[in-house]
């Protein structure tokens, strides 16, 4: 699997698109998904909550586990992926593209980010 | 993200199965299972499952327990040993039964397959495989019978769901039609020496070949080549876990444990106080089954979720402010679409359809309907 280059990431597996007008779109990685299996269910913060990085912020429920979802970035949500609300299972089929959770205006800097490199070397340390 | 699966911590020292390079050839995610490095899954679990209640599915469960009880006494020591009526199964039938203390605890979940008079095959839980040979070994103390540790001696494979007939069939000259559910033979399938039995623990039909471990590679491979046109795939055990659920199959460690004697698992069926002689646990048994009679405990039922957050082992059953119940077993139902979960309630919340009912999500009080067990039944 490969991770797209112009996206970062966060050491618990959510990826995160460079601002642009200072909006973020963040997802989950195809790595997380696979490791998931079949997603069955996603909890989302709501449009105008604010999240905080590294804290919970929803959760994803798999056939075998649930798993908190982390804010890779501390902002307000500005929209949510309803589509992936309706049928979660785009978080395994497209994780990167359809399955994107929610969008952010992100307040600081996301300096302990990773490159898609250095996640991608993590993953398979 | 963080995953809070048990599966991610594995201890240092696994077992692997005879198909293990198979599995991972195909590309399968594996788990610790009772100490196995065991395929979770190959691809989607979801489609494992629809493909098990559609077409069919091919599983290892290599990792199951076999002991073999045989001697003149080999009928009378299992009829001691456990709660069945062992000793009225016919060769070439098994029986589903449980092993008990003296307390009336299960000890584990068995099938019993008599393969000629005074020879059975008991298969055990992976995780129990050892408790029930140690209590198989004592118990048998004083009866003219030996039992002997199989577990090194077989593969265990399982074709399951409805075309699985049609594809054994192709590699089998033994007689399918003449094998009834909970029946078992020794044939060949695909050349290899085998015994077929008729059992599963999908809901749907299908069979169980025991093998010796050097075969288990070339009867995988055959099953997975006459199994191609009909949409055959292999099958870990997460599909295997909601297969059960739906058919309201215990799992031990989930609905079954020492804690618990067969009455209070709703069981009771399967303790035969009307057998010859004494067994271990009977007066315990005894005590309990009057004690269900007037007392009614907790009892088993099926929860289906109005919603689509899903019940785990261990989240409180709710009713008014009141916890009246405990979830055994949870996960989204990939037939019935909502998630699905088995419980102990108190009684006089277990009827069908009891308004009210909910369960404790994280903090969360999610609305479910009480069903009667089994979720899933197939049409015959």
């Amino acid at each position: 699997m490969s991770n797209p280059q112009q996206l970062r990431y966060s050491k618990e597996h959510e990826w995160l698109s460079v601002a642009e007008d200072g909006v973020s779109t963040v997802g989950i990685t195809e790595h997380a998904a696979n490791a998931l299996g079949d997603v069955v269910f996603v909890q989302l913060p709501e449009v105008g909550d604010t999240v905080t990085a590294g804290e919970t912020c929803g959760e994803l429920e798999s056939t075998k586990s649930v798993s908190e979802l982390y804010a890779p970035v501390s902002g307000e949500i500005v929209e949510v992926n309803q589509d992936v609300v309706d049928d979660p299972a785009l978080v395994n089929s497209a994780p990167f593209e359809g399955g994107w959770l929610f969008k952010v205006r992100t307040a600081g800097e996301q300096d302990d980010l990773l490159t898609a490199d250095e996640y991608t070397a993590f993953t398979a340390g | 993200m963080s995953s809070t699966d048990p599966a991610s911590a594995r201890p240092a020292e696994q077992r692997r199965t005879a198909l293990d390079a198979v599995h991972r050839a195909l590309g399968a995610t594996m788990t610790d299972f009772a100490g196995w490095d065991m395929p979770l899954r190959y691809g989607s679990e979801r489609d494992e499952h629809l493909a098990v209640r559609t077409r069919a599915g091919l599983f290892d469960l290599s990792h199951m327990g076999e002991i073999t009880v045989t001697g003149p006494q080999a009928a009378a020591l299992l009829d001691f040993a456990l709660v069945g009526n062992i000793g009225a199964v016919k060769a070439g039938r098994a029986r589903y039964t449980m092993i008990c203390r003296a307390d009336g605890g299960i000890l584990d979940d068995l099938i019993v397959y008599r393969l000629a008079d005074t020879e059975f095959m008991v298969v055990a839980n992976a995780s129990n495989a050892q408790v029930v040979l140690d209590a198989l070994v004592e118990r048998a103390a004083g009866f003219d019978a030996e039992v002997r540790d199989d577990r090194d001696a077989y593969a265990l494979l399982a074709v399951q769901g409805p075309e699985s007939p049609g594809i054994l069939a192709s590699v089998t000259d033994a007689d399918l039609d003449g094998l009834k559910y909970y029946a078992g033979l020794p044939g060949t399938v695909a050349g290899v020496p085998a015994l077929i039995a008729r059992t599963g623990y999908t809901g749907e039909d299908g069979f169980e070949l025991f093998v010796r471990p050097e075969h288990a590679v070339e009867l995988w491979q055959a099953l997975t080549k006459a199994g191609e046109g009909v949409g055959l795939v292999p099958c870990g055990l997460s599909c295997r876990d909601t297969l059960r659920l739906e058919a309201g199959m215990p799992l031990y460690g989930h609905e079954l444990n020492t804690s618990l004697t067969p009455f209070d698992a709703g069981l009771g069926r399967v303790v035969k106080f009307d057998k010859e002689g004494d067994f271990v646990g009977r007066a315990a048994l005894e005590a309990a089954a009057e004690r269900a009679a007037s007392q009614p405990p907790r009892v088993l039922v099926g929860l289906v979720a109005e919603g689509r957050r899903v019940p785990r082992a261990g989240y409180a059953v709710v009713a008014g402010g009141d916890v009246i119940g405990e979830v055994t077993s949870g996960a989204p139902s990939p037939t019935l679409g909502k998630p699905l979960a088995m419980a102990y309630v108190d009684a006089a919340h277990a009827a069908p359809g009891t308004a009210g009912v909910g369960v404790d999500i994280r903090g969360s009080h999610e609305p479910y309907e009480v069903v009667p067990l089994p979720f899933y039944k197939r049409q015959k």
